[in-house]
């Protein structure tokens, strides 16, 4: 399964690949900004993503709604410091399809991981 | 600021290095950043907060217990000059501020991107109308600190943040950018 990371923080990226890692995903492709993600998503196609709000240039939510309305179907799993339940609403509504807030541990992440491909699976 | 605001500090300090570190914390008794400082800045993470509240954050460290909370977060030995060690700095402060203003009920609070700045003696200025506390903490790592000078956004009036003197290096982690 092919699955794309966008944080603009290399170490996050870093954490969250060897925790896909060890969960059995091979093919994981990097983005630094909702822009760069942007870019990126037609010729990389992924199945899941895993995205930061803040980020610089173009912002999680933004990407997401311009995924979303390009006709991206993947399930998104947004990844932030932001953990305010209006922000957690926001995502929501812009067609993020599960939520991580950091600080989180792998088991934490894995679980949200399995949870949302279990639930584009059943869907 | 009240004391809700820095308990909300110690509690989210507290969670990102139990969490992400795998290290405990232990926080000393809070002062105001006039009392001469424990250690001299050699690592400081810096975010500045917008919105209902106003200002910034500022997690600082001596060079070596910088370099050992590095390691315990990335599993790596990192140069304190490399761009990978100010993004690692940078993601800490990051979400520690983002953990902190999530316990401010009822508040409307932005967080910027991360700065980092890396140098000898330097010293973050923080806004002049707004109280600046020091917290310092203990840890297997070493000793750090994370100073906060917010406000309510209705008491704000300086439009600017504060800024780092000395021959420091600082770092925009998001665009790598370095001045002197």
């Amino acid at each position: 399964m092919k699955v794309m990371l966008v944080d603009d923080s290399k170490t996050m990226r870093t954490i969250q690949r060897n925790i896909l890692m060890q969960l059995g995903f091979k093919e994981i492709e990097e983005a630094c900004d909702g822009q760069d993600a942007l870019s990126k998503v037609s010729a990389f196609a992924p199945e899941l993503l895993l995205v930061d709000w803040n980020m610089p240039n173009m912002d999680g939510i933004t990407f997401v709604k311009n995924y979303r309305a390009q006709g991206g179907k993947s399930p998104v799993v947004m990844v932030t410091t932001e953990a305010e339940k209006t922000r957690v609403v926001e995502a929501i509504k812009a067609g993020v399809n599960n939520y991580v807030v950091k600080p989180f541990t792998p088991d934490v992440l894995s679980q949200r991981i399995n949870e949302t491909l279990s639930r584009t699976k059943a869907a | 600021m009240d004391a809700s605001s820095i308990a909300a500090f110690v509690v989210s300090t507290n969670d990102v290095f139990r969490t992400m570190l795998s290290l405990g914390v232990t926080a000393g008794k809070p002062y105001t950043c006039c009392v001469v400082p424990r250690f001299e800045n050699e690592v400081s993470g810096i975010i500045g907060m917008s919105g209902d509240v106003q200002g910034m954050v500022v997690l600082s460290f001596p060079t070596t217990t910088a370099c050992n909370v590095i390691r315990a977060f990335t599993g790596m030995d990192m140069d304190p000059s490399s761009p990978d060690f100010a993004d690692a700095i940078g993601e800490l402060v990051n979400m520690i501020s983002g953990a902190a203003k999530a316990k401010f009920e009822g508040k409307n609070v932005s967080i910027s991107c991360p700065s980092v700045v890396i140098g000898r003696g330097h010293k973050v200025q923080q806004p002049s109308d707004a109280l600046c506390i020091t917290i310092p903490f203990e840890c297997a790592a070493g000793a750090f600190s994370v100073e906060v000078a917010i406000k309510s956004a209705r008491a704000a009036t300086y439009a600017t943040g504060g800024a780092a003197t000395s021959n420091a290096v600082t770092t925009n982690t998001t665009n790598a950018a370095k001045a002197a």
